[in-house]
Formats: structure tokens, sequence, C-alpha cells
């Protein structure tokens, strides 16, 4: 297989560059390459917009002499670059202070097995193709409800790369992978007031894809729905975080339990391991081996192998996530965390969002969020956000404009149920999470 | 010009690639040769660092080279676009060939580009990177760390970053000429985290310029950054919750300027508007704002972040006026908008690399300064917030609505600032929250030169500013309902 070759071939610009370390001085090193292809289009108003080629490439490298470390890039992969970002490298360590904490990982914790995790599914679509299946997609949209008004358009997207990662003691594995996505965003206007919404599916192997025809539904579908929207009066509420932003909720704790955050001190979550962050019927786990998944990867960042892993069990925080050096700095171990998670999943009750929308029976389903408004340290969060009203179970109107605040540590505590309508578009998969009550600014 | 900077360009790009001017132009005939309207070829070498501390230590340093070359054909409304990390002949005309593709058949609408010398000259074209040695960049970090941390016992943590950039960029967009520019950017930020009891807060400041890292040496800009986030910090461990609710809001002169960017910048950008997906659409000559509201994008202030001299088009920047005491004016184009919308280009086309294709972008937006004294502003206030530092904000473009996350922000009672109060989202609606305005400040002010905007995947850099201002109905989403 051609791609089999080529990753061979990579390898051995890993291997060679890792010798050029060596040679130079550097006591350890690591080095990572990438080369991704990729082919976009966007159709607008029934025909063709973009059409973009994407061919990048990269390599980087860190080197250590001792204690000290520095660290190197380049787009340009030809031997005589290589040489030069390797003394890029040695040039900024020697300036770099002797940090104790600072090395590669401990070799044992290296993996040594490398599973096909079935990442590489290339999608042969010509470009005319592809934007046949743009138009196909934006017609659906637009043909979906006569206040559909306007369109940003559909695209198709496909991407392969390669993955080339090796250090100094001896570890070295590349492998293959693809990414295609088919989306679409339409406006719809009601009474000169315009509202915007988009869906899109994005996959591993083009085939489990959603169809083109029903992403533009579900995009008009979603705009439609928010036409009309108003404010509500300021007021506390029970509050569901609809699916598909749910996951927000999930990183911000990520964060918080991150060794760099920890090391820090800028987490509100410090000292939280073994104590109780969430209600005891919340469970969360990491699934790293699922195949085709989007967040799925043998080793983390740096090589070290993943497991699966309990972060959360009957609501009491398990684990930290580690890399090898905010281990080191907390005197723990790595996690094999050293890029976050892989594929992260919440265990979900067995009620769907039509039911849990019957739980709260009263109060604010969100369905987007706006601004960043998290402060990391303390856990104060404050976010836009527009969705729905809900009373009865059953939803009422359109809101918009209103912030939506709390605190993540009373936010978590107060987790009533997470539905099983788990989005798993990205590497936290999740269903819409119910919270008892948090403070509702509007007009 | 600065034809000190384009000579530097071709030399930066065209001598390591073994191209001759005359062989660009040959790409650009056969680019153009083909039933495209235009095109164009954009060659960037840029070289960047950073530097940490933290801990105390220089823990962090890493240099970076990214080279390569987009290739654009534009066909009507239409784009055809690829690009290289080599900077090549072959790849060129590889590029060339992919992009042809989106060309149509039979007429084409090729404009005659006007050709522009000479530009002023907005920051020199030195190295940053090289403007201090190795030793006095981690000498200088350490030095800064060790101020920052005699301000206050109660400091546990500081973390200084220092980066720099030169970029050398060249661009042909038509057969016999090229445009260039070699365009420096340097940002150093502070952070700390202070404790204090049961309490923990953080406390962020930076600075940049289109200059060298000398820059940060003058006026003692580095260690007054640290005193800021320092200063910062130690106020919001005082912070009780925020109000909730709609109330009268006076926002700090300079960096709160980021409302003027998410409410009505983004809006006001050329592509959004030629295609009707904007709240400010077809709303020229319109009022949008109070009498008091002038707001202008200038891309031509000296060494700003926000500055460049020409566009990553090749068109020279200036400062459009977007709204006229409170009347909408015009927009902010890139040359493919301004064409399809019949008018000029206004110096808006940026992109973030040759990897990406450009689009009308904002450049230094702010508000011109209008007569009142700050004080008399707070003053007139019985009930509401002073945010006078913000965080990051967004904008829904089509709905109009934006938010933007105050990180330090007062109770404001019978007219005297009382107690710091935790950062919340200010949420409002772009096209009606000018028209809010009632006091202007007469202490306009830009940023310290931070911004950095994204657009579509695109990260550009950016600057904004303000006077002091009111707008007297603003939703405030803290938790004190």
């Amino acid at each position: 297989m051609q791609t089999q070759e080529e990753i061979s071939r990579l390898e051995m610009t890993i291997h060679d560059l890792l010798l050029e370390a060596k040679k130079q001085g550097a006591s350890a090193a690591d080095a990572g390459l990438s080369i991704d292809t990729g082919l976009s289009v966007n159709a607008r108003l029934g025909d063709v917009e973009t059409v973009e080629h994407h061919c990048s490439q990269g390599l980087g490298v860190t080197v250590y002499f001792g204690q000290q470390k520095g660290s190197a890039s380049s787009t340009d992969l030809s031997a005589q670059s290589i040489k030069e970002t390797v003394t890029a490298a040695c040039t900024i360590a020697r300036y770099a202070s002797e940090d104790p904490y600072a090395g590669l990982p401990e070799s044992e914790m290296l993996a040594t097995e490398f599973k096909d995790l079935g990442l590489y599914h290339p999608w042969n679509i010509s470009a005319k193709d592809a934007i046949e299946l743009a138009i196909s997609c934006e017609d659906s949209a637009r043909q979906y409800h006569a206040d559909i008004s306007n369109s940003e358009g559909a695209s198709v997207d496909t991407y392969q790369g390669i993955r080339i990662f090796g250090n100094s003691l001896g570890f070295l594995n590349g492998y293959a992978s693809t990414r295609h996505s088919i989306s679409c965003s339409v406006i719809g206007d009601r009474d000169g007031n315009m509202e915007r919404d988009y869906w899109y599916s994005v996959a591993r192997n083009a085939d489990a894809l959603e169809s083109a025809e029903f992403i533009g539904k579900k995009a008009a579908q979603r705009t439609i729905q928010r036409l009309g929207g108003r404010s509500l009066s300021t007021r506390k509420s029970p509050i569901i975080y609809s699916a598909e932003i749910a996951s927000g909720l999930l990183s911000s704790l990520l964060g918080a339990i991150s060794g760099g955050s920890l090391y820090r001190k800028s987490s509100f979550l410090l000292d939280s391991l073994d104590t109780q962050i969430f209600p005891d019927f919340i469970n969360i786990f990491e699934q790293p081996h699922l195949p085709g998944a989007l967040g799925s990867a043998c080793y983390d960042a740096e090589g070290i192998s993943t497991k699966a892993n309990k972060i959360v069990t009957d609501g009491i925080l398990n684990t930290y996530l580690l890399s090898t050096y905010s281990a080191r700095k907390l005197a723990m171990k790595s996690t094999g965390h050293a890029a976050g998670v892989h594929n992260l999943c919440i265990n979900s009750g067995n009620q769907d969002l039509a039911q849990l929308l019957k739980t709260m029976d009263t109060g604010l389903l969100v369905t987007e969020l706006m601004g960043q408004g998290v402060n990391p340290v303390t856990g104060d969060y404050s976010r836009g956000a527009s969705g729905f009203w809900v009373e009865q179970g059953e939803i009422q109107y359109p809101v918009q404009e209103i912030t939506i605040a709390g605190n993540l540590k009373d936010m978590y505590q107060q987790i009533l149920a997470v539905g099983n309508d788990i989005d798993e578009r990205g590497n936290i998969r999740t269903g819409s999470i119910l919270i008892e009550e948090m403070a509702i600014a509007g007009e | 010009m600065d034809n000190s900077a384009l000579k530097l360009a071709k030399q930066a790009i065209l001598v390591p690639a073994g191209l001759q001017e005359s062989n660009i132009y040959r790409v650009m005939d056969q680019l153009l040769d083909g039933a495209v309207d235009n095109g164009d070829i954009y060659f960037q070498s840029s070289h960047y660092e950073s530097w940490v501390l933290e801990d105390g230590i220089i823990k962090e340093g890493s240099h970076n080279i990214e080279q390569g070359a987009g290739v654009r054909a534009l066909c009507g409304e239409k784009t055809g676009f690829a690009y290289s990390d080599k900077i090549d002949l072959t790849e060129l005309l590889a590029a060339v060939s992919n992009v042809q593709a989106i060309a149509r058949q039979g007429q084409t609408a090729r404009l005659a580009l006007p050709t522009h010398n000479t530009y002023p000259q907005l920051y020199a074209p030195a190295n940053p990177l090289k403007s201090l040695s190795d030793q006095e960049k981690v000498d200088f970090l350490r030095r800064i760390d060790t101020e920052t941390r005699k301000l206050d016992p109660r400091i546990e943590q500081v973390i200084i970053s220092l980066v720099g950039v030169q970029d050398h960029i060249l661009i042909a967009n038509q057969g016999d000429s090229l445009a260039g520019d070699v365009r420096p950017l340097v940002r150093m930020n502070v952070s700390v985290i202070v404790a204090d009891k049961d309490r923990r807060e953080q406390g962020s400041m930076g600075g940049g310029a289109r200059a060298d890292y000398t820059y940060f040496l003058e006026q003692d800009r580095a260690i007054g950054y640290a005193r800021e986030a320092v200063r910062m910090a130690l106020v919001n461990l005082d912070a009780v919750p925020a109000p909730a609710g709609s109330m009268t809001v006076v926002l700090g002169s300079g960096w709160p300027g980021i409302l003027l960017h998410e409410a009505i910048g983004h809006g006001l950008e050329g592509d959004f508007n030629r295609k009707g997906t904007s709240a400010f659409s077809g709303r020229v000559g319109e009022r949008v704002a109070s009498p008091l509201c002038t707001v202008v994008d200038d891309g031509t202030l000296q060494g700003r972040r926000g500055s460049l001299p020409i566009d990553d088009e090749g068109t020279p920047t200036q400062c459009t006026t977007l709204i006229e005491n409170g009347i909408l004016k015009g927009y902010m184009q890139d040359r493919l908008n301004a064409r399809l919308m019949g008018v000029q280009p206004t110096g808006n086309g940026r992109r973030e690399s040759y990897a990406h294709t450009p689009m009308p972008r904002m450049t230094n937006t702010y508000m011109l300064a209008g007569e009142s004294y700050p004080e008399e502003i707070l003053q007139s206030v019985k009930n509401g917030l002073y945010a006078k530092n913000f965080g990051g904000g967004q904008v829904d473009i089509t709905s109009g609505k934006f938010v933007f996350s105050a990180s330090e922000a007062y109770l404001i009672e019978n007219g005297k600032i009382t107690r710091p109060v935790k950062g919340a989202t200010l949420i409002g609606n772009g096209p009606d929250v000018l028209t809010r305005v009632s006091m202007v400040g007469n202490d306009l002010a830009l940023d310290s030169g931070v911004g950095t905007c994204g657009k579509e995947g695109q990260s550009v850099p950016v600057g904004v500013g303000q006077p002091t201002l009111k707008i007297d109905a603003l939703t405030v989403g803290g938790t004190n309902v």
C-alpha cells in the first residue's frame, strides 16, 4: 500500500532527525512530523463558491541538553531544513534554565502495541462530485421552508494525513488517518429579523456521514425554529444544555483536572482528587481505542500508551490528567494525557431530550453559547446563550440575547440527569445535561 | 515606499527559492490566461519565536519557520485556491492548473488594477528576533519576574511570555509588478495567580506592537504590564457576585473597544454585506448609533498591532469611516467583495497565511473622542456597572447578537465606583447598542497591542480603542438575580 511506503519513508526522516539531534550534542530528543492533504469545496445559492486544495506539512523537534530544553519547527522537510531546525532547537536549549522535571518519559511507559484503530478511510471524491454534493445539501436546506431567505452555503471537506512521532528512547511510529465532513448554514428571515443556524456531520469514514439531504434539512429546521426569538426577564431557572453544546461543560472539567492547571494552581478543582465533584450517578470515562472514532489513538503526544480510564466514578474524581512533565511536578505518574483525553464519555440515563424536557418541566433549553466567560481559577461562569423556553415539558418559544451564569463547582453538583441523545461528532461524547438552577440575565 | 521593504522581501523569498521575478510574471501570465477575472500569488516566509518563563526559570522556548505560496483564481463570485509549503516553479505551476478549474467559459470581467508605488512607512523592516541577543531576552524575562514577585506577597505564580515574528511577504496580482512588505510583530504577556486565605485569582496583562523587542524596554512597559496584572488579580480577590439584568453600563477607555469590534465591526465586513447575511446589510446611510458616535477602521497608524501599509492583496490600507455621527457610512472591503459590490477596496483584505484565502478583516477599529470627562460620565450614573477590562468577545453577525466578557468591573452607586464584582458576560444587539450611547468621553485610548481576531478559522492581529462610554441599557450576565 502506497501510504505504508510513505509512512516508512517519513519514519526515516524522523529517525535521521533524531540522529542529527544526537550529533549536535543533545542528550535526548523527540520529534514529530505531519503531512496533510485535503479538498474543501463550498457551494452557495446553488453554485460553487470556493474550491480549495490543501497540502501542508510540518515537523517539530524538542531537544534536551541534560535538564535544559528547546523546541523548533519548520514547514520545510528537506535535509538542509532538518539540520537548521535541530540547530535552532539546540540554540534555544542553551538559554533555557535547568528544569529538574524536564525530560522524556520513562521508557517502560511508551506504547509498544499499535493496534489498527480504523482511522484511515480515504474518500476519493472529485472536486466536481464534491461540488454536486454540497449543492444538493444546500438545496435541501433552501427548499425546506419559505422563510429560508439566504444562505452561507454548504461545504464538503475531506482530509487525509500522516503523523509520525519518535524519540531518542527508540520509540518510532507513524499512522495515517482521514477526516471528512459535510456542513450547511442557512439564514431565515421573519419580519426583517434574520437568524442563522447550521448542522454538520463529521467522520473518519465517508460512509458514516449523515446524508447531504439530512444535513441540509436539519440546518434549515434549526434556523426556522430560532425565528421570532425574544429575551427573558432576569430570573433563576433550571437549564438543559443540549447535547451538541454540553461537551463544553466537560471540557471545562478536563481543563481543571489537567496537570498543567493543577501545578500552576490555576484550577477551580485543586485538591479534588478522591472527592465528590458530581452527584453519585455520574460516571465519566475514556475509551481511547474505539474503532474509527474521532478521538482514538494508541499513544499520547509523548508516545505513552493510552488506556481505558475511569475519570469520575459515582461522582468521585479518580484521576488527574497528567503528562510526564506535570506528573513529575506533582510527584505523580503520567496518565498518558500529554495531548488531552481520547474519546471522553459520560454515562447517560434512559431519557431522550423530549423526556428530559418533561423532567425539567419549566426552564430553559440552551442550544447555543457565545463567548468565553469561564474563569478557570474560580470556576465562575457567565456566557451568552440562546435556546428555547420550556413549560410543562414543551417548547414554548425561542429565546435570545440572554446570559446564563453560575459557578462550575455548583453546576457539576447540581446535574440532575444526562440524556441518551449522545452527540458523537467530537472527542467528548455526551447527551443533553439538565442542571437544577442557574441565573439567567435578560431584559 | 517603502521600497526597502519590497527589496528585502524579494531577497528573503525569491533568492533562497532560486526564483527570478520574471519566473513569477510567467506564472501570473499563465494564471490570468485562463478564463478568470483575476488572481494572485501570495508568497510568505515567516520566522517566529517564543520564550516562556514560569516558576522563576526559562522553561520553554521555540523557534518556528513557515514558508510557502498560495495561488488564487477569482471568477465572478467563485474562488479557486491552492497552496504549497515549497516555493518553486513546479509547485506554483501545479497550483495554477489546480485553481484554474474554477474558471468559467467565455467572457471575463478583468479589472485593471492601479499600480501603487509608494506607501507610508508604518514600521521599520527590522527583525525583532535579532533586536536582542538570546542572552538579553532571557535576562530581561528573569528581571521582570524578580520585579513582579516583589510587588505583593500574595503572588503565587508568575508566567511571562515573549513572542516575536518577522514576516516577509510578496504579492503578485498582475503580470508585471510585485508588492511586498516586511512585517515585524512583538507581543509580551505577564500573568499572575494570587492567593489570600481561601481565595485565589488570576490577572493578566500584556502589550505589543509592530516593532522590535526594545519596545518593551521603553517607558517601563514590561513592568507596567506586571503591575497591571497584579493589580487586577488583587481587585478580583475582593470581588462580589456581579449583578444580573439590564442596566446602565460605563465602559472604560482602550481595550473595552472590543465592544466596537464585536458589536459593529464584524457586521460591517464586506463579504457578509455582499451576501446580505449581516444585520447591517443594506443599511448604509441609516442611523445605527447615537449622534455622539464616530467609528473608524484605520490601518495606517504608526507601529500598531493592526497596522499595515498594504493589505494581503497589495491594496494600500486607509482610514475608513464606518460610522459618522451615528450614520452608517460604509463597509470594509477586500478586492473580491469590492468588485462584486461595485465599490473600491479599502485595504482590508487580510489572510492568516499563504495557506488561507483573504477576507475582509478589521485593522485598528476605534471610536473617536467625545467631549465628556470620564468622571462626569461616572457621576451621571445612579446605579450601574463600570467595566474597565475585558477578556474576549464573539458575535453572530446575522442576528446581530454579540457578547464580551468583563474581567474587571465595579458597581456604580450614586455616581461613585464602589465594590469590585466578579467577571460577567455582557450581551447586546449590534445594530441597537450604539444607539444607546448617551455620553462619550474625551479620553480616547487604543489598546496595548494584544488583540487577535478570529474569523472562519483564521486569526489575524488587530487593534481596538475607544474613549470612556456610557451605554444606557445593556444586559449584564451576573449571578446576583
